[in-house]
């Protein structure tokens, strides 16, 4: 007898994600992924000056608010025919790879590791360490004093199988703390060339409105070189000790097996060398990327509009009560196949090319110390290992960027705004694949449409019934106690979805009920 | 063992004992009953804080977690008993829900509720839900309206929640609004900002516990964070005053014509400064884009880059013989 489970809200996710998977003899045999805000970010940007979509994209994620901000400049940037000089793409960069860093880090420690650390594990610690003895005086004396909700927010949580050895879970605990310091340091760095962060306001069409000097070369470098430190000798260990005590996660949340990276960092004025390539591999084969594959379905999307277009053409009609219809997340595919993004597709698509020896060897001795193939890395934990591997391949990069800054040369290129433009921004955020695409006229934005990496990852089905990344991944994960899924959890935080992200999402339910009463 | 805060405080010898309670919780050789005392003494001074999100970026959230002095372990585990955070609690799903059912049913009067986000209201709220009740969708709009009456006080963290923000620009299409045009009768204090600045934040929780409200002014603003305008306090006010005028982004000089809204726009940020001091918006050589204030972002139609007439200047005195030219009309 199947056993259909909702989690909702999932927490510890950017936004209002739903999760609904059916559950028969202990393995989930189907799975939706609903978002439920709706904010209608391009029917506001409609009329506006197309400079203001700058800022205004960026409010989309306040998570990876740069990425978008590199998207739009970048969509500017070709509407107005502007190129920024090699200060302006540096400072994009470097505000850019900062924002991965916050990124990632928060992704692993304060997203993800709840589900495999056993927080309560502090109650045991004997050690000398202050900040450790204040943490465990803390939930003792919350145990202690018969309060509502003791330990939040860590407590309550789903009870499952969280790593029993307590010194690792101390040891993690430790790190989680060390981690909020580090992910703050980042966007430091990243304030120290965007003006602030979240939500930057340097980054713009014609490159950066800040100014280069040798005092944020060095405040940047002295933050970077603490960050990098903590990736290499506490991050990307960490990573590897969770996969030793949970292997299984090799096997479990493979998902669709495809990849699509748009590439990302610009090596030259051109842009046309990348750090991370741009790339596909669908069905086995790496091939270059077009962006004219780019479609979007909405058979089984609440859209009245028609189906199979690209971005640049794209319609958002909503239609709450279409037939077969179950998401309000569009289907982006890619030459009408269904294809991962993010961290393991741009990681994956680099070492699959071929692109960087670096980059290969790293992934190479890592899949080495499990005595693995490279199809591990589909998986929930080749996911976090290719985040943590990018995580060190940004910051080194970062170091080389920050000191070919030129201190007293220009970072920015006046633009025009023309009467009428085209514009196309194709970047990666730290989540997956990110497209903008603008039409201007009059001066003004006509039509603007984003396609974001959650609506990649956590797309329904497509008109051919295909399933998205993340309901494909979820299929065939095993739930030991279906009143605690905390194995969905772990399949659904690998994609670190974001869902304020995904703009098209609205869910208007048919159930819903006038009045809200509390018993 | 019975104390008044006054005689418990009196007796840890500081008013900042919140902070240092846990610490000597932990130490050996302290009779029990002043153990319980103590312990009573954290469960009262940690403000039980439940904060909720309405479409939002998270921007606000990412924001807070900026805060250095203190960092955010200590606010955590010192100042506030955060027992429900979309991002970063641990539950999901029933037992993330059943905290808040709980905190309606049984702790009424004892948390501050905080907004981030606007409010949804077309379509009876379907653009935004979170949580499912009876296996009904519940939307931000039910939440904020029963966590707020049940709330001693509500906290809008954001200029969305503030004003409406981004999602309430034209055209609204969501219905997008402010938490005190939900639940007015409310003890609200409004933190606008795009995002709010940490300080604003943990500065406002501070004075709730150990002050009281602090004073707000007619946007329901704490004074104390936003009672003067940026270009009051602008690094960059000589060059307004000598007639020295920025061109394009990234130039020395007033921003006054590339559409600064610092005359109009109510924030410290500007002494303040972002992420630790290492920057801020027109030191960074862009413009103010007025992300504090109720008329963010459409400013009656101008946007974020267009000069503001003069009617939106307070008290600027233009007559200086070098000062850069209004515009009269927008």
């Amino acid at each position: 007898m199947s056993k259909t489970i909702q989690i909702d809200p999932m927490t510890r996710i950017e936004g209002h994600l739903k999760v609904e998977i059916e559950v028969d003899k202990g393995k989930v045999t189907d799975a939706r992924c609903c978002g439920e805000m709706f904010r209608g970010i391009e029917k506001i940007l409609h009329g506006r000056n197309p400079v203001d979509a700058n800022q205004i994209t960026q409010r989309i994620c306040g998570v990876c608010p740069a990425s978008h901000a590199q998207a739009s400049s970048l969509t500017l940037d070709s509407a107005f025919g502007v190129t920024p000089p090699d200060n302006g793409r540096l400072i994009r960069n470097l505000v850019l790879g900062s924002n991965y860093l916050q990124s990632h880090v928060l992704h692993f420690y304060h997203l993800a590791a709840l589900d495999y650390v056993d927080i309560t594990a502090i109650l045991k610690y004997s050690g000398k360490d202050p900040e450790l003895n204040r943490v465990k005086a803390w939930a003792q004396a919350e145990l202690d004093s018969g309060k509502a909700n003791p330990v939040a927010p860590f407590l309550p949580r789903y009870e499952g199988d969280y790593i029993a050895d307590t010194d690792v879970n101390i040891s993690a605990i430790a790190h989680y703390l060390k981690a909020l310091e580090i992910r703050r340091k980042a966007q430091e760095m990243l304030a120290i060339f965007g003006g602030r962060m979240p939500h930057n306001v340097t980054i713009m069409p014609g490159g950066s409105s800040e100014t280069v000097t040798v005092n944020k070369i060095a405040a940047y470098s002295s933050r970077l070189r603490e960050i990098k430190d903590f990736v290499e000798n506490v991050y990307i260990p960490d990573v590897l000790a969770v996969a030793g005590l949970y292997p299984q996660y090799f096997a479990i949340g493979q998902g669709c097996g495809n990849l699509l990276s748009y590439g990302v960092f610009e090596e030259d004025a051109t842009g046309s060398e990348k750090l991370l390539p741009a790339g596909t591999y669908v069905n086995g084969e790496v091939k270059a990327f077009s962006e004219s594959k780019l479609a979007e379905y909405v058979g089984h999307s609440r859209y009245s509009s028609g189906t199979g277009y690209h971005p640049s053409k794209g319609e958002t009609e909503p239609d709450i009560y279409k037939d077969k219809a179950y998401s309000w997340l569009k289907a982006p595919r890619y030459d009408n196949s269904v294809v991962e993004v993010g961290p393991l597709a741009r990681v994956g698509v680099a070492h699959l090319c071929g692109a960087s020896e670096t980059l290969s060897g790293m992934v190479n001795d890592t899949l080495a110390k499990f005595d693995a193939g490279v199809g591990a890395l589909f998986s929930v934990l080749g996911r976090h290992a290719a985040r943590a591997l990018e995580a060190k391949i940004v910051a080194d990069r970062c170091a080389e960027w920050v000191a070919q800054l030129q201190p007293g040369q220009p970072a920015h290129t006046k633009f025009e705004i023309p009467a009428e433009g085209q514009g196309i921004g194709l970047t990666e955020a730290p989540r997956g694949a990110l497209g903008h695409w603008i039409s201007i006229k009059d001066k003004k934005i006509d039509r603007y449409q984003c396609v974001v990496p959650t609506t990649w990852n956590g797309s329904p089905c497509d008109d051919t019934g295909a399933k998205g990344p993340m309901e494909q991944a979820l299929i065939g994960t095993p739930i030991a106690d279906v009143e605690n899924p905390i194995e969905a959890g772990r399949v659904v935080r690998s994609f670190d979805p974001c869902i304020a992200c995904a703009v098209h999402v609205i869910t208007p339910d048919r159930k819903l009920v006038s009045e809200f009463r509390v018993v | 063992m019975s104390l008044s805060r006054r005689e418990f405080l009196e007796l840890m010898g500081c008013t900042a004992s919140a902070a240092v309670i846990p610490g000597i919780l932990h130490c050996a050789g302290i009779p029990g009953p002043v153990k319980q005392a103590l312990a009573e003494e954290l469960q009262r001074t940690q403000l039980p804080v439940i904060w909720i999100q309405g479409q939002s970026c998270a921007g606000c959230s990412v924001s807070t977690l900026n805060t250095v002095h203190p960092d955010i372990a200590e606010v955590l585990t010192e100042t506030i008993s955060l027992q429900f955070h979309p991002n970063v609690m641990a539950a999901a799903g029933d037992p993330a829900v059943e905290v808040l059912e709980r905190a309606i049913a049984e702790q009424r009067g004892e948390f501050v509720l905080v907004v981030e986000g606007s409010i949804a209201t077309a379509e009876g709220g379907a653009y935004c839900q979170s949580g499912e009740r009876k296996e009904h969708p519940v939307t931000a709009e039910q939440w904020v309206r029963s966590l707020g009456e049940a709330a001693k006080a509500v906290l809008a963290i954001g200029t969305c929640a503030s004003f409406g923000g981004i999602p309430a620009a034209r055209p609204n299409v969501t219905g997008a609004k402010a938490v005190q045009d939900i639940i007015p009768q409310a003890t609200i204090i409004n933190i606008p900002g795009c995002p709010s600045h940490p300080d604003w934040v943990v500065g406002t929780v501070a004075h709730v516990v150990l002050y009281g409200l602090p004073e707000l002014d007619e946007h329901r603003r704490p004074k104390m964070f936003f009672g003067k305008v940026v270009h009051e306090q602008c690094e960059r006010r000589a060059d307004f005053e000598d007639g020295r005028v920025a061109e394009d982004f990234g130039q020395q000089g007033c921003l006054y014509d590339l559409g600064c809204k610092g005359p109009d726009a109510h924030c410290d940020a500007c002494i303040r400064g972002w992420n630790n001091n290492v920057n801020w918006c027109i030191r960074s050589g862009s413009p103010c884009i007025g992300c504090t204030e109720p008329g963010f972002p459409d400013f009656s139609g101008g946007g974020l880059y267009t000069k503001l007439p003069i009617e939106r200047t307070y008290g600027i005195d233009w007559s200086g013989p070098n000062a850069p030219k209004p515009v009269v009309k927008s």
